[in-house]
């Protein structure tokens, strides 16, 4: 197979989902005005669960476990984007 | 900006599901007769950078972090409409595996960083087309269609905690629009960065939000 340029722009998304251990982990935006105006408690977590907090449950390394994370969810979003865009030009010519 | 369950009410979250709904199913409707054999990675790729990009938190100032959203990148090199529908994947993924944004807010959350992003970064981009069309002009109005696409839905999600009786909107509104406006930078500078590495090396990529 031709190596095509969104072979290199894969490679590049997984190559971002390794260095996610290195992301802060301050609260974001959202999260810090929850904490400061007092509502973060009224979250309510999920009843099910998968991939919780983006690790991989029962990994003891957290970076481990965040780079598995970010490397199954980087390569599950780009097989759906990718096969919806296929089934819509299906579609579309169908 | 991943709103959580019990953050909004739920008619706000009903009200989200609907509009999310109805704008997903027209997005599948618009671009199906339009999709290209180009389009069909670059669908793919821009969900995967986006997913992978909104993990790298940054820190802002305070001890607060913020994330790139990447609504503004997919609807300038895409269009609002395929905009939407990666923007979509990308959520729906994050919400059903990782438990980020909730169940019940996953309509609201498209709507926010997905419709309302969408949009406005499509016309503010498409709009600094009347300042000109070199690649300078493209950066900058790249950047700033993705500064405002941020600090847009940070209002919308200040009106939405408002409307649920969460927090009132004169303290929401100008701690999200101000947070946000930092948080932006960063979506401003991504993006241009993105849109620049694209010029350099397949400036045909761009033309593809018109087909």
């Amino acid at each position: 197979m031709r190596f095509k340029w969104w072979h290199g722009a894969l490679i590049f998304a997984l190559f971002l989902a390794v260095l996610s251990p290195l992301a802060s982990s301050s609260p974001d935006g959202l999260e810090r005005i929850a904490e400061d105006k007092g509502f973060m408690e009224t979250a309510r977590e999920a009843f099910f669960e998968a991939i919780p907090d983006y690790m991989v449950p029962g990994i003891k390394n957290e970076a481990v476990a965040t780079i598995l994370a970010g490397l199954i969810g980087t390569l599950l979003v780009f097989a759906i984007g990718y096969s919806l865009a296929r089934l819509l030009k299906a579609k579309g010519e169908a | 900006m991943h709103i959580p369950d019990g953050f909004i009410s739920a008619p706000v979250a009903a009200v989200g599901c609907v509009v999310a709904g109805g704008s997903v199913a027209y997005a599948v409707k618009a671009t199906k007769k339009k999709m290209g054999e180009k389009q069909i990675p670059l669908m793919g790729v821009l969900a995967a950078f986006i997913f992978a990009a909104q993990m790298l938190n940054f820190p802002i100032a305070g001890g607060t972090s913020g994330h790139f959203v990447g609504a503004a990148l997919a609807a300038i090199l895409l269009g609002p409409w395929r905009g939407i529908l990666i923007m979509t994947c990308v959520l729906v993924v994050q919400c059903l595996i990782f438990q980020d944004g909730g169940l019940f807010a996953l309509g609201v959350n498209i709507l926010n960083m997905g419709i309302i992003a969408s949009f406005v970064a499509y016309y503010i981009y498409r709009g600094s087309a009347l300042f000109g069309e070199g690649r300078k002009r493209k950066l900058i109005g790249g950047g700033l269609a993705a500064w405002f696409s941020v600090v847009i839905a940070s209002v919308a999600c200040a009106f939405e905690l408002a409307i649920s009786g969460t927090v009132p909107l004169k303290i929401a509104l100008p701690v999200m629009a101000g947070i946000h406006a930092l948080i932006g930078i960063g979506e401003g500078l991504i993006t241009a960065a993105v849109l620049n590495l694209i010029m350099a090396t397949r400036a045909d990529l761009l033309e593809l939000q018109k087909a």
